[in-house]
């Protein structure tokens, strides 16, 4: 019998404009993938182990990538704090299989010339998507470098015209019960919510992200849009956002409304600020592959943070004079 | 339950190899990559959350002695009690191995440092004098009330185990919830039941 597990659908049924522009690399990656597809279907379980070869990730070349190796798609993938679809690593990956991101709306409010509710395809029209190889950082201790899609928020700003008076922006994850089972619970204060300085949300490395390895963005990732902030702690990534709001207020976020002491606004990766409950010194790379022997030889993977996750000379600037223990 | 001490000779011997399974399943897991993005943190997480189990599955056999009169039950009692030692110095290990690499003066500074830390490491020091004196030598030699006394530390420990748990989660306190709602069931039973003979000493007159 052949069973298709939903995830290897997926991809190539969705011929994403993104995607089309991004075409030569899709070209690369997709048939390396559906190779994997193909042995997969004769060898179903091999599908794990045999995954993560297949996507090939886009080159460095642009001034912002880094050079490191990229974390393999099937680490990316399944591997995600996304706590409205359950609050453990392999939840997201499961329970949002399902979720709905087509049509998409999102809503523009606040300081802006023109409030409207946008159709996402509409908003994003004339944008291009880049490829960003970044580092991501997460509070917890963990890091990854993923090959992003995403299109410079500032773009998406120009696009929306501001008022002079807006210095924030803010921006928040669908509200939805049904398809998100964490969000009957209260186990944070739905929706999520995020913000940005202006000039953090102008910086060119902040990109609205719509895929990973030249793909749509997986529902587990953030589908279909998500920001991405390299130089600060992943939890400032709001995925699957609905709302944005410019105002002249510092915006509330998530974290810092459940936990104050522990989370603040900026959340720029900083090894000088410990963690209230563990060090920040140092990160532990995941998703390559270890084995029993490669631990018991010492090949344990842990290395030191950099100050603004290695982003310092794009973005130090921002924050030239203030107290970085305080504005954590 | 049988009377045949032979039994014993086979049923042991199954218990103490069915307790090794979560290690078995973890190296297993690890070799044919079934553990997570993170498996360095699945292993910490697994080896503490089997010293947990063990903990509560020891605690568990006075009321489970008490409540159904199966007194066999009581054989067990120091082979979990034992198990929720090894698990929890595996759990250690992967603390000093992974996170720490072997750190030693980082090690000293980070357990007073940290809380949690510092409170699931008084928990692994709880454990080591109940682990040397559990040989039926060490009851005769301490004598059946001192070293019932000296074994309570392990109401200390598992407690300490728990808010070490409830401790590190980032938000999501519902497990370490549920392991405290045990432990408290597991040691309400026995304050319950040291209450009783001094109530009934009481009651007894009045009934008369």
């Amino acid at each position: 019998m052949l069973i298709r597990k939903t995830s290897d659908i997926k991809w190539f049924d969705i011929t994403d404009e993104t995607v089309y522009r991004n075409r030569r690399q899709f070209l690369k990656a997709g048939s390396l993938a559906l190779a994997g597809t193909a042995a997969s279907t004769l060898l179903p379980g091999c599908l794990t182990s045999a995954a993560p070869e297949e996507q090939q990730a886009p080159q460095a070349k642009g001034p912002y990538d880094t050079k490191e190796t990229p974390t393999p798609y099937q680490a990316i993938t399944t591997y995600n704090n996304y706590y409205e679809f359950g609050a453990q690593y392999q939840l997201p990956a499961r329970n949002a299989q399902n979720f709905k991101t087509k049509p998409w709306t999102v809503k523009v409010e606040g300081l802006v010339k023109k409030p409207a509710q946008w159709d996402l395809d509409d908003l994003l029209k004339g944008l291009t998507p880049e490829d960003r190889i970044y580092r991501m950082r997460c509070v917890e201790g963990w890091s990854m470098v993923i090959p992003w899609l995403g299109i410079p928020l500032k773009n998406i700003i120009n696009k929306l015209e501001p008022l002079p008076s807006a210095k924030f922006i803010e921006m928040r994850t669908i509200l939805d019960p049904v398809q998100m089972p964490e969000q009957k619970t209260d186990l944070l204060p739905w929706p999520y919510t995020e913000g940005l300085r202006m000039d953090e949300a102008t910086n060119p490395l902040t990109l609205f992200a719509v895929g990973i390895y030249g793909k749509p963005l997986p529902n587990q990732n953030g589908a279909p849009i998500r920001l991405v902030t390299p130089w600060k702690y992943g939890f400032k990534g709001v995925k699957s956002i609905v709302d944005i709001r410019f105002t002249d207020k510092q915006p509330n976020n998530t974290w810092s409304i459940a936990n104050p002491i522990e989370y603040g606004f900026y959340a720029n990766v900083n090894p000088n600020v410990d963690h209230p409950r563990w060090t920040q010194k140092t990160e532990r790379p995941i998703g390559q592959k270890l084995t029993l022997t490669q631990i018991a030889k010492g090949e344990v993977p842990l290395k030191p943070t950099l100050m603004f996750n290695g982003y310092g000379d794009q973005v130090a600037s921002m924050y030239a004079g203030m107290d970085l223990k305080k504005f954590f | 339950m049988p009377h045949r001490r032979w039994i014993w000779w086979i049923v042991k011997p199954l218990v103490f190899v069915a307790c090794l399974v979560p290690l078995y399943l973890v190296i297993y897991w690890l070799q044919t990559e079934q553990l997570s993005a993170n498996p360095l943190d699945d292993i910490t997480d697994q080896t503490g959350t089997w010293a947990l189990n063990f903990l509560m599955l020891t605690l568990s056999i006075t009321p489970l002695r008490r409540i159904t009169g199966w007194n066999f039950v009581v054989r067990f009692r120091r082979m979990f009690g034992l198990y929720a030692f090894f698990y929890a110095l595996l759990h250690f290990t992967t603390y000093v191995w992974f996170v720490q690499f072997f750190n030693v003066q980082a090690i000293l500074e980070d357990i007073p440092k940290r809380p949690f830390i510092t409170v699931g490491f008084t928990a692994l020091m709880l454990l080591i004098p109940l682990a040397l004196t559990s040989t039926k030598r060490w009851i005769l030699r301490l004598g059946g009330k001192r070293w019932q006394m000296l074994h309570r530390l392990i109401y200390v420990s598992a407690a300490a185990g728990v808010i070490h748990f409830f401790w590190l989660v980032k938000q999501d306190t519902r497990e370490p919830v549920l392991y405290g709602i045990v432990l408290g069931a597991l040691l309400g039973f026995r304050a319950w039941t040291a209450l009783q003979p001094r109530i009934q000493r009481i009651s007894t007159p009045v009934a008369r």
